[in-house]
């Protein structure tokens, strides 16, 4: 950086800006882009570990853990791939995260709809409860939930089970997320669809709706991922072939701990879909936390 | 959906009324002034009933399942905490405050509860430099950059399931990985392993916890500095400022309230460390990572101490309501009051 602390002469704003701006930009570029590999490195490092892991044998990890696949070994893949019971955990995972989704999507937009475009005397009070959810981690009411739907809602070992109490803890930050960006929303549309004869309720189904998808999907996403990635709920509800991923992974992995290589291709596997998912969704889901930020 | 087309065919017979309510409305609100409303509320009362109508309509199914799946729950957890409960019969063994007494005299609740304070603490040391660090360092015009930030999101978007089950296997002592290099530049790894010896677990998993939330960090971070005009910049180099001098005076400060609002999320989650946990060690050895959430989910679960487990959870929201509380108070007010004068312009604008 110490390129850039070189003062120019003042009396030439223009050259000298110039030449720092030049400075900035070479000088110190080298020295990022070297502090970018090690991020890069220490980032990718395990996980690109765990999947050339898989393409290894237990020998070979055995013999040199820090080596590459040598030489590539596909067996534990195509184990993972043939074994049913991956499958059925991607399944239950997918149907788990897409009902959540669902429901928060649908509840979430509703509920934000009176709160950001209707004037009406308990708006604000309403909105505070979905402020004061967020204050409610599910961990807090992980023992009573548990209780609640296995013994009273007879909904244990259940996708329902699992994707209402998930899309009741995600809604707050839903609701908060979606309302600012329908009071954003030009009043002069609402006007003019009014004039030309459409209920609140028309305005909401035929133009609300369609403008509010982008962050429909952000919110969207976000309870995906959350629903996807959740372990402790799945943990106390599922059981034996209603498990999700995570909870695979977590059980393979204690269950055969000997088999290193199995393991980290069940784990690589497990995370690929996703993960090539949530990369495309990034932008989204990075507005979401921005905006969940921004309140 | 059919709900709603139905209501939409009863309010095409009710259109004139609602039209002209509807146009009152909104030139009540042109004007704003308190001495036209009276007469106008009179008027609109039918459609005043069918605008309650449709705000239950449309809050109503978020708000019930809130209430069962949210509100409920946290309810019981308060009645179970105050009898002893083994999740068998009715609720008759009424013990008072006894279960909190027993928690909070429990020494492994204790220790989780200074994991906790230490996880929330080392996040925030160790992510908020390095974190704001990396940021600067990427805010700048690269061609790589979004490649980068990509690279740098990858563990934030991973489970904790699998991130901690592959550094599990990364840690283990001697044939893992770390150990591995490690012995080649001669450094012997702890004998018990990263995980296995009590001393040195919890700092383990705070190092893994910083590799998978770092990206967060950056990537807030990072979306924060573009807010930064860039005229200020220019302005700051122009009147001969290092480049250092520019982030210290200009950058860091205007994004405050990013690091703020960061560091609450930071706080928050770290309060309800479970996953990596659960996965990397169980809580232990010798109950050494033992956090908050691990601690009720294996007396609830296991021991079957619903009472023991629900005050324990009543702790753990007191504890997070406190720290939230006084985190806004002192942390996030300086971003609150702007905010509120701000929303008072805007009202007067309207």
């Amino acid at each position: 950086m110490s390129a850039t602390v070189a003062a120019g002469p003042q009396h030439t704003p223009t050259q000298a800006r110039r030449a720092k701006k030049r400075a900035r930009n070479q000088g110190g570029n080298v020295v990022v882009y070297a502090i970018a590999l090690v991020v890069v490195a220490l980032t990718l490092g395990p996980v690109l570990y765990g999947i050339l892991g898989g393409f290894r044998s237990n020998a070979q990890l055995a013999e040199n853990p820090a080596g590459l696949p040598a030489p590539w070994v596909l067996d534990n893949y195509l184990g993972v791939l043939k074994n049913p019971d991956f499958w059925q955990y991607a399944m239950n995972s997918a149907m788990i995260a897409v009902i959540t989704t669902v429901i928060v999507v649908v509840l979430g937009i509703m509920a934000a709809y009176p709160l950001a475009r209707y004037q009406f005397r308990m708006r604000e009070p309403i909105f505070m409860v979905f402020v004061l959810g967020l204050l409610f981690p599910a961990t807090v009411a992980i023992v009573p939930l548990f209780i609640l739907i296995t013994r009273d809602l007879h909904m244990g070992n259940t996708w329902w089970g699992v994707a209402l109490p998930q899309a009741a803890f995600a809604l707050p930050m839903t609701v908060v997320i979606l309302r600012p960006f329908l009071m954003a929303l030009p009043q002069e549309l609402e006007e003019a669809a009014q004039l030309d004869g459409a209920s609140r309720i028309g305005f909401f189904w035929r133009i609300l709706l369609p403008l509010s998808s982008p962050g429909m999907v952000t919110v969207g996403v976000l309870a995906f991922v959350g629903s996807w990635n959740a372990y402790l709920l799945p943990l106390l509800l599922l059981q034996g072939d209603m498990r999700t991923l995570p909870l695979g992974v977590a059980d393979y992995s204690s269950e055969h701990s000997a088999d290193t290589a199995g393991v980290f291709a069940f784990t690589a596997l497990a995370m690929i879909p996703a993960l090539i998912f949530f990369l495309a969704m990034q932008k989204r889901i990075v507005n979401g936390l921005q905006g969940a930020v921004k309140g | 959906m059919i709900r709603i087309v139905a209501q939409e065919v009863t309010y095409v017979t009710g259109a004139a009324a609602e039209t002209s309510a509807s146009q009152t409305e909104t030139a009540r609100r042109a004007v704003g002034a308190g001495m036209t409303e009276k007469p106008q509320r009179r008027r609109a009362k039918p459609a005043d009933r069918r605008k309650t109508l449709e705000i239950l309509f449309f809050i109503s199914p978020a708000l019930i399942l809130i209430a069962v799946f949210m509100l409920l729950p946290i309810i019981q957890a308060v009645r179970y905490s105050v009898y002893n409960w083994k999740g068998f019969g009715p609720l008759v063994d009424f013990v008072g405050l006894k279960n909190y007494a027993r928690v909070l005299q429990n020494e492994v609740f204790t220790d989780a509860m200074i994991h906790n304070l230490i996880i929330i603490g080392g996040s925030i040391a160790l992510q908020l430099p390095i974190g704001l660090g990396i940021a600067l360092l990427l805010n700048r015009k690269m061609k790589v950059q979004s490649l980068l930030r990509t690279i740098i999101f990858v563990p934030y978007v991973l489970s904790e399931v699998i991130a901690g089950v592959i550094w599990f296997q990364l840690l283990q002592p001697q044939y893992g990985v770390i150990d591995t290099i490690m012995s080649k530049f001669g450094i012997q790894g702890p004998a018990q392993g990263w995980l296995g010896t009590p001393e040195l677990a919890l700092w383990t998993v705070l190092a893994v916890l910083t590799w998978k939330y770092l990206g967060l960090a950056v990537i807030l971070f990072l979306a924060g500095l573009q807010g930064v005009p860039s005229e200020l910049y220019e302005a700051a180099e122009i009147d001969g400022a290092s480049w250092w001098q520019i982030q210290r005076k200009i950058t860091i400060p205007l994004l405050g309230p990013t690091l703020r609002t960061w560091g609450f999320l930071s706080m928050i989650g770290s309060l309800q460390l479970f996953d990596m946990v659960w996965i990397l060690t169980g809580g232990g050895p010798a109950n050494s990572t033992t956090t908050m959430a691990s601690f009720l989910v294996s007396e609830g679960t296991k021991r079957q101490n619903f009472g023991v487990a629900a005050a324990a959870s009543v702790i753990l929201f007191i504890v997070a309501l406190i720290l939230a509380v006084s985190y806004q108070q002192f942390v996030l007010k300086r971003d609150a009051q702007p905010a509120d004068e701000r929303i008072k312009a805007k009202k007067v604008k309207a």
